[in-house]
């Protein structure tokens, strides 16, 4: 019987209305109690003591590159990366190669993510066959094999009809439907967000429009489907208010945004610098401050990286050559305390929910809470320790950033799975 | 003035001025050719031209021999680029090869300003994608200047697709920077709203007749109905809409100088008419760019 007890940690749970010092006793990968001056005898003790203790966040969006792209990222190396960004769970998109839209793919992921995943891995499969819009994929047998969600993510169904089909399938099966929101036609060609940056660069836009015409859709089809639909990466302004307005119309519509999303604008980018290139782009300050409002009101459910790597050969190109996306798991937490938290914007409480709480409710996971009797995912950080990002250390196969070298104040300490302490900060 | 010469838009206006003035006594005297120098004898100069370009890239070879300097041409077709060799590795190559400065174009928007991280050389930016091409907007000046003797208080026009266009771009900055009231025209599609911002003092029109009206310059821009492959406007009406015709000249100042970046379409943006005709500028501007080019890689070479 093995037993850990975290000592005299702040523990923030959402799910719980917690927020005390206390101690977390785990019993055989399980949370066992949550109570003062737990004895520690015959228990490794972890001392907690300045630290916030929380449930293991959740990643509901990243890319592990597996099976396909070895070169770029694998479930070992993403998962490793997961854990030292103080992520428990991650999720894993479905644009392999093969594209995940069979069981068969589903359930390689899985027998990959068991064997060497330092973290629990969830797959998302496609809502289409090959991500190609036309014919459903195999999405209940996709569902008997693990997936916990579907979406064509960076391939969005831009036929109305099928968009509709998969989310009376998804409805039935009480799968949520995810969507990368992007008109291809309104956005074809763009390499960076359209407005006076791009303008002034010579770079082809990608308009706001491309993301707002597929969220109104969307959320049209929602309340002809019932299907719990949610939308990934926001970043428009009126994709926001779009949200908040369906919500409030009571519809099964949640949201996520991204660190890059609530922390940079356009004009942010170093030009033609390809680690500020990704979709959606990097939006005007206008839709930034939106993005971090609609966090705030709660018309944004979850926090997610968006984790794209892509190795260095790839990125060293042409701006307008370059692949589009950026690594994230390892400044999530840095960088939500840094514009969330330490500007009073949201409370500690809050911030935890978009990581733990927000993502579990979406994805129907039994994770996110240190409810006695849940497997033990914890992620311990602290909120003022100073570090400095350095790429090249890390647990990512690829070097894909815009925060190399930041400075941040508070992050992940050590990240805890099924009660074994899988990743430590070395400071 | 950095190493290099990327944009205009990172320029002073004193740096603007300098290469102006200097390019003055590059100029060839009425009916002579052009001075030899013997500048930059000895210095080796790479012309890396990823697009095809005959007039840049000769006036650029041009100048850079005027100078007394070696001249290197290398074209995308038949070289390692046309082989999938990485912008990266190509320059990596020619670094290696030491040569004093390298003119290059692309296809590409901030191609230049992407490599200028990497390499050690300096770079002349002879036109990257739809973003800059700071000679142009230069030997634009000096035609200008030419005629008027200043930039301050004019009234130019630009008029095309203004989206797609680096000439403009370039233009747009240089001549904010001088208090040129510019006025930019095109089909709305072409024409961004957020352009009006990029610089002070620049309005635009959708109305020919509105942009011309009173101006001291008109500067036609090469409409590449070939690259229109967005449906972006009707083709079959451009002329009609866009093109330059002796009926729009009267509208301007009576002295008003008419440009064109060239290779110029006839009947399609501009007129034959108004294209040979005294106001047009067209070939001083070719004269131009060689004696502007020539002032650039000096002041390049020379840092």
């Amino acid at each position: 019987m093995s037993r850990l007890v975290i000592k005299n940690g702040r523990v923030v749970d959402p799910s719980q209305d917690v927020d005390r010092v206390t101690d977390v006793a785990i019993r055989d990968g399980a949370i066992a109690q949550i109570a003062d001056n737990l004895e520690t005898a015959g228990s490794e003790v972890f001392d907690a003591s300045g630290m916030i203790v929380a449930p293991g966040f959740i990643d509901m969006h990243v890319h592990l590159r597996e099976p396909g792209f070895e070169h770029s990222e694998t479930i070992e190396t993403g998962s490793r990366a997961a854990a030292a960004g103080g992520f428990t769970s991650i999720c894993c998109m479905p644009n392999t190669q093969p594209i995940n839209d069979s069981a068969t793919v589903t359930s390689y992921i899985v027998d990959r993510a068991r064997r060497f995943a330092t973290v629990n891995v969830y797959p998302i499969g496609a809502i289409t066959k090959n991500s190609a819009g036309e014919e459903l994929a195999a999405i209940a047998s996709m569902k008997q094999a693990g997936i916990v969600a579907i979406s064509d993510d960076g391939k969005p169904v831009m036929n109305a009809r099928v968009v509709r089909r998969a989310m009376e399938f998804a409805a039935a099966l009480d799968l949520p439907l995810i969507e990368h929101c992007e008109d291809l036609h309104l956005s074809a060609g763009g390499d960076m967000h359209e407005g006076l940056e791009s303008t002034r660069l010579g770079l082809r836009g990608i308009p706001r429009s491309s993301e707002d015409v597929m969220v109104a859709r969307d959320i049209i089809l929602t309340e002809v489907t019932g299907v719990r639909y949610h939308v990934a990466h926001i970043s428009s302004k009126n994709s926001v208010e779009m949200v908040a307005i369906a919500k409030r119309r009571g519809l099964k519509v949640t949201s996520e945004t991204t660190p890059h999303h609530f922390v940079l604008a356009d004009a942010d980018m170093r030009p033609y610098d390809s680690n500020y290139k990704m979709k959606p782009p990097l939006r005007a300050r206008e839709d930034v401050d939106a993005v971090t409002q609609g966090v705030v009101s709660g018309a944004i459910d979850a926090i997610a990286t968006d984790h794209a790597p892509h190795p260095g050969a790839e990125k060293m190109r042409e701006f307008e050559r370059c692949p589009f996306g950026i690594i994230g798991l390892e400044t999530a937490i840095g960088l939500g305390l840094e514009r969330l938290y330490h500007t009073g914007k949201v409370s500690l409480t809050h911030l935890v929910r978009l990581f733990t709480d927000g993502p579990a409710k979406i994805l129907s996971l039994d994770k996110g809470t240190l409810r006695p009797g849940v497997v033990a995912d914890i992620t311990i950080f602290g909120l003022d320790h100073r570090w400095t990002y350095d790429v090249n250390r890390s647990a990512s196969k690829s070097r894909n950033t815009p925060f190399d070298g930041r400075e941040f104040r508070g992050g992940p300490l050590a990240t805890i799975v099924a009660g074994q302490i899988v990743w430590r900060a070395d400071i | 003035m950095r190493r290099g010469l990327l944009d205009i838009e990172s320029l002073t206006r004193a740096e603007i001025d300098g290469i102006l003035t200097r390019s003055k006594d590059f100029q060839p005297a009425p009916g002579q050719t052009f001075k030899r120098f013997e500048t930059l004898r000895g210095r080796t100069v790479v012309n890396l031209f990823f697009e095809s370009s005959t007039r840049t890239r000769t006036s650029f070879e041009i100048a850079a021999k005027r100078l007394g300097a070696d001249v290197l041409a290398i074209t995308a077709a038949g070289s390692s680029v046309s082989k999938g060799e990485s912008l990266v590795d190509t320059l990596n190559t020619l670094g290696a090869m030491r040569p004093d400065a390298i003119v290059m174009r692309h296809a590409a928007s901030g191609a230049p300003h992407f490599l200028s991280r990497y390499l050690p050389i300096p770079i002349v930016n002879a036109g990257d994608g739809t973003h800059e091409h700071p000679t142009q907007a230069l030997l634009d000046a000096r035609t200008i200047l030419d005629r008027r003797g200043t930039l301050e208080g004019l009234r130019v026009a630009i008029i095309g697709d203004i989206a797609h266009s680096r000439v403009a771009r370039s233009n747009i900055f240089l001549l904010s920077k001088f208090g040129v009231q510019v006025v930019l025209c095109g089909p709305a599609s072409l024409l961004p709203r957020e352009i009006g911002q990029i610089a002070p003092g620049v309005t635009l029109t959708t109305n020919m007749e509105t942009a011309i009206r009173d101006v001291d310059v008109i500067m036609m821009l090469r409409v590449q109905l070939e690259r229109q492959h967005e449906a972006a406007f009707p083709a079959s009406e451009y002329f009609q809409f866009y093109g330059l015709r002796p009926e729009h000249v009267e509208l301007a100042k009576p002295d008003v100088v008419v440009m064109h970046p060239g290779p110029i379409n006839r009947g399609r943006e501009i007129s034959s008419e108004v294209a040979d005709s005294q106001r047009s500028a067209i070939l001083n501007q070719v004269e131009n760019g060689i004696a502007v080019r020539m002032a650039v890689l000096e002041k390049v070479l020379a840092a």
